[in-house]
Parts: C-alpha cells; sequence; structure tokens
C-alpha cells in the first residue's frame, strides 16, 4: 500500500533541511530571529504546496530559494516601513538592500561551514551556560521551547526568555555567524563542547526529579556530536568528546534496575550494555589518540570509559591503568570533582586507605560541602576498611545532600545495610 | 530512536554484481549526509547468500542448510543502522538513497526494541535479585 506525502511526512523533510536552512539564512541576514522565521515560512509553502505537486528532487534546494524570496520579502517590507517612519532612515535602507543582494548572491555557498558557524554562534561564550544549551538544542537539535523546558526543568516561559534574550545579545554584539579562526577558535571549540556534553550530563545524571536518566536528552547530545565530528574529522577533542558520550551511552540501560533505581557501575549487568555505541566509541577515541589528542580532558575521560567498556567484568577492571588516567587528568583539568574520582580509582587500584588518604585533602574544599559523593565514596571507602559504623552516618550524609530522588534512595538502601560486625 | 535500514536483494544482488564505481560514488556521498547529520551509527554490504548458511531449529534438532536460497526478494544485500527521531524522519532519509540496485530494489526499515518496551515485562524474580544484589553489595 503506497501512502501519500502526508504533512507528517513533509514535516520529517523539513526536520532534515532546518539547521542548514536556519544556518545559511542567519549567515547572510544576521539575524537568527529572521531566519527561522524565514524557514518556518518555507515549511508554510511546503505543507501547502507538496501534497498537490509531491515533492520536489530536491527539497532541501526549493525549501531554501523559498525561504530566501521570503527573507528578501521581509527585507523590503521593513525597508519600507523604515521610509515610512523615518524621515533619516537612509543608512537602514542602505544596509537592507546590501543585505538583499548579498541574498541573492549566497546561492552556492558551503552550507557545511554555515552550520558550523551556527553551532559556534548559538555556543559563544557572550551568553550563559544556560542561554548556550538552550539555544543549541533550539538551532540545531530543531527542539520546540516546550522541550527543551521538560529537559531542564525549567517552564516553556523561562526557555523563550532565554532563547529571545540571547538572540538580542547575539544582535547587539554583530555576531556574523562565521567560524572563528586563528587564536579565538580554540577557547570557542572548547564553549562548543562545554555545551554539548552539559546537555549530555543533564541527560545522563539528572541533577533534579523523579527519573534518573533521560535519555533522550543523552541522545540528541549524541547527535550533535556525532554532527560536529562529520563537520570537523580532525579535531581531537570533537572526537574525544563523541567517544565519551558514546561509550557512556552504551550503560544507560544497564544503570537502571528495575522500578528505576540506580545500578552502580560495578553491578551492572556487561550483557546489557550497547555494543555498537562502544564500538563507535573505541574507534572515535582511537582516532582522537591517532590525532594526538590521548591527553584532551574528553580524550582522557573517553580513555576511562574505555577501561570499564573492555572490562569483561568489573573483577577484571584495570583499576591501576584507571588511577593512572585520573592522574593525568587531573594534571589538565584540576577540579575537586577530578580529585574525588581520582580518590575512588587510587582506593579500587592501592586500598580503601589509599582512597580516604586522598579525601583527606578533599574534605576541607568549600566548594564540595554540599556535594553529594563525596560523602558517599567516603562511606564506601569506610566499608570497606571495616569501619561500618562511620560508613553509615557518611552514607546518612550523602543522602540528605542528594537532590536526586532515586539517587537519595540508594544511599538511603547503602545506609541501612552498614552493619557493625560482630 | 534506532532503526535498521534493510537493503533488499535482488537478482543482480545475488549474482554477486558489485556495483558501478558511479553507483557507489553516489552511495558514498549519501552515506557522508548521513554521517553528517549524525544520523548513520553504523553500516555494510552483505555478500550473496550463495556463500550463507543458515541453521534450522526443531525441538532439540540442528539443520545445517548452504545458500543460495530461493526467496530473493526477502533476502537482505546491506543495512545501517541509524538513529532518528522517528520512523518519518527515516523515511524521509531512505527515499534520498540512491537506488542502490542497478534494476528496482526495495528498502525495509525497522524500528528496534528498546529498554522502554521492556519495562514491566522483567520477570519478578529477575526483579527481586536485582534489589537484592544492590543492597547486599551496593557499591
Amino acid at each position: 500500500m503506497a501512502a501519500p506525502d502526508t504533512h507528517a511526512a513533509i514535516e520529517a523533510i523539513f526536520r532534515i533541511e532546518r539547521a542548514r536552512l536556519v544556518a545559511a539564512l542567519a549567515r547572510m541576514l544576521r539575524d537568527v530571529g529572521l531566519a527561522e522565521e524565514a524557514a518556518q515560512d518555507s515549511l508554510v509553502a511546503a505543507l501547502a504546496e507538496w501534497p498537490r505537486t509531491g515533492v520536489p528532487a530536491n527539497p532541501g534546494a526549493w525549501l531554501m530559494a523559498t525561504a530566501r524570496r521570503r527573507a528578501i520579502d521581509e527585507l523590503r517590507r521593513r525597508r519600507m516601513a523604515a521610509r515610512k517612519h523615518d524621515e533619516i532612515g537612509r543608512d537602514r535602507e542602505g544596509a537592507d538592500e546590501g543585505a538583499a543582494e548579498t541574498l541573492e548572491a549566497a546561492l552556492d555557498d558551503d552550507l557545511g561551514d554555515e552550520l558550523l558557524g551556527l553551532i559556534y554562534t548559538a555556543c559563544h561564550p557572550i551568553l550563559s551556560r544556560e542561554a548556550r544549551a538552550a539555544l543549541t538544542l533550539r538551532l540545531i537539535g530543531g527542539l520546540t521551547t516546550a522541550e527543551i523546558g521538560r529537559a531542564f526543568f525549567v517552564s516553556e516561559a523561562t526557555v523563550a526568555q532565554r532563547v529571545v534574550r540571547a538572540k538580542r545579545t547575539i544582535a547587539e554584539a554583530g555576531l556574523r555567524f562565521e567560524v572563528p579562526r586563528g587564536e579565538e577558535r580554540a577557547a570557542r571549540l572548547a564553549s562548543v563542547l562545554e555545551v554539548i556534553y552539559l546537555i549530555f550530563n543533564e541527560g545522563y545524571a539528572a541533577t533534579a526529579g523523579e527519573r534518573l536518566t533521560r535519555p533522550a536528552l543523552c541522545a540528541e547530545a549524541q547527535r550533535l556530536g556525532r554532527i560536529l565530528a562529520g563537520l570537523l574529522p580532525d579535531e581531537p577533542e570533537v572526537l574525544g568528546l563523541l567517544a565519551l558520550m558514546e561509550l557512556q551511552a552504551s550503560r544507560l540501560a544497564a544503570r537502571l534496575g528495575p522500578g528505576g533505581v540506580s545500578v552502580p557501575l560495578t553491578e551492572q549487568d556487561r550483557t546489557r550494555w550497547d555494543r555498537l555505541l562502544i564500538g563507535r566509541g573505541l574507534d572515535a577515541l582511537a582516532r582522537a589518540e591517532a590525532l594526538g589528542g590521548a591527553d584532551g580532558a574528553y580524550a582522557l575521560q573517553a580513555a576511562l570509559a574505555a577501561c570499564h567498556a573492555r572490562a569483561p567484568s568489573a573483577a577484571e577492571t584495570d583499576w591501576p591503568r584507571i588511577a593512572g588516567l585520573y592522574d593525568r587528568l587531573l594534571a589538565v583539568q584540576p577540579s575537586p570533582v577530578v580529585e574525588l574520582n581520582r580518590a575512588v580509582a587510587h582506593s579500587m587500584a592501592f586500598g580503601p586507605q589509599a582512597g580516604l588518604a586522598l579525601l583527606a585533602a578533599l574534605e576541607r574544599e568549600p566548594t564540595l560541602r554540599a556535594y553529594a559523593p563525596l560523602p558517599a565514596a567516603r562511606g564506601d571507602f569506610l566499608l570497606r576498611a571495616g569501619r561500618p559504623g562511620e560508613a553509615k552516618a557518611a552514607f546518612e550524609a550523602a543522602a540528605s545532600l542528594s537532590r536526586n530522588a532515586q539517587e537519595k534512595a540508594f544511599l538511603l538502601r547503602r545506609a541501612a545495610s552498614c552493619v557493625p560486625a560482630g | 530512536m534506532r532503526v535498521m535500514v534493510l537493503v533488499k536483494a535482488t537478482e543482480d544482488s545475488e549474482a554477486g554484481i558489485l556495483p558501478t564505481t558511479e553507483a557507489l560514488a553516489e552511495m558514498g556521498r549519501f552515506n557522508e549526509e548521513l554521517m553528517k547529520a549524525g544520523v548513520m551509527l553504523t553500516g555494510d554490504g552483505l555478500k550473496p547468500s550463495s556463500q550463507g548458511r543458515r541453521v534450522a531449529f526443531d525441538g532439540p534438532r540442528r539443520t545445517v542448510i548452504d545458500g543460495p536460497f530461493a526467496e530473493t526478494r526477502e533476502l537482505v544485500a546491506g543495512y545501517w543502522v541509524w538513529e532518528v527521531k522517528d520512523m518519518d524522519e527515516a523515511v524521509a532519509w531512505v527515499k534520498r538513497c540512491p537506488n542502490p540496485m542497478p534494476g528496482p530494489s526495495e528498502i525495509e526499515i525497522r524500528p528496534f526494541y528498546e529498554a522502554a518496551d521492556f519495562g514491566d515485562l522483567l520477570p519478578p524474580e529477575v526483579a527481586a535479585q536485582y534489589e537484592e544484589r544492590t543492597k547486599t553489595t551496593g557499591g
């Protein structure tokens, strides 16, 4: 049975093209709001025409031509309005005429470069992290403001406001939607990677809400990472981040026990790890290392995840190698959180006393005072060191600090299981 | 969602006729587009069924059957695994694929089962085991 080209089918085609349409139009118009409107207009036109005429041979080109026409019309309309209301509107008139010409001339530009330019702009460091994440999900991922709100547990209105403000900031700063070159480039790429990993982590280790993970948000971040790796195939840290996300996501299903409880890495059923994603992650890591990026912060974290992915069972985990990788990670990315994980790795490689010794310094760190994983790790080391009474108190302290309902329940179960010996 | 995209065999593919250089180049461009869109996870082509084997199951019995197999149109000549938002997106991408065969051919799209599909299907004893393990050993 042949199905007609329904609205859903046309909208699917549009979704494939949307980011590239908005990217090309934003570069031409230097106005991301207008670019989005013009792209949306082209969808409306397609929904009206394609059911009658059939989908054109090159739907992307059709949508682009239509969107460009709408944008030119809008610029002309604005020029007329400016002429009416603004007697000294000559400068503005000139500018808009120029934009319309650029629009006509930009027909054969390389779209991959434009998409990259849009990604860099959405992730520009002049925007707050929340704004960067929202704008990236909106412009590149094509998520609605309602979907983004659900993802970050904020209202749709809050997201809409963030997006509007971010667009205004971009316009006021006169950003040109271009790929940064020279000295600026490394910092701007770091900002892009930070945003993608922020989105991934919000899905992987939900900091708020009832559910422990939100795989759809992880999938969105992985998709962004794959797009970026397709556009920048020789950037080791892009591949490092992609490897890290693929490897971590390979454990998503195994991390959730019945009833949504968290299953720790060492307890996970490894047959439920996603072998396809592990293979992709190891490939991307190997490419990052071959490009000389083995000591990048993301590549090192991916190498850590790869140690677990390669171990057939928890008992066969190469903890001394993991401890060594954390030593290197701490050198390139010093942070209390890395130090904490390093302490955990050393406790596994060299015993709980080694872990407790490394924790001692961290416990004086004021920024970690309300960080649940710190007392949770301490409880684990103490329990393994044969001090269940102190371990129980540490787990209870960790539970009282956790904001995630599932994590809290898990920590309370651990506290309850600490029975003094003899 | 994850889908498997199955390229069905034809008389040509079953005869082991390889695609032309132009067809390969065109498919390469399509694959590159899939990669840049973040859609493709993996994919490959399969040799004709004359080089394949089947193992038939009947109770405890296992019978090995050598290829080639008769029902050409039902055989698989190649596959991709894609990550897409929904089936409509998968269809939209397949429509952009160059015809993988010299003559008429068919591509089938099948969604994977996902963890959520099994949500309440875990046998209670498995669920209990999980609970028990996390309670006693922690981690």
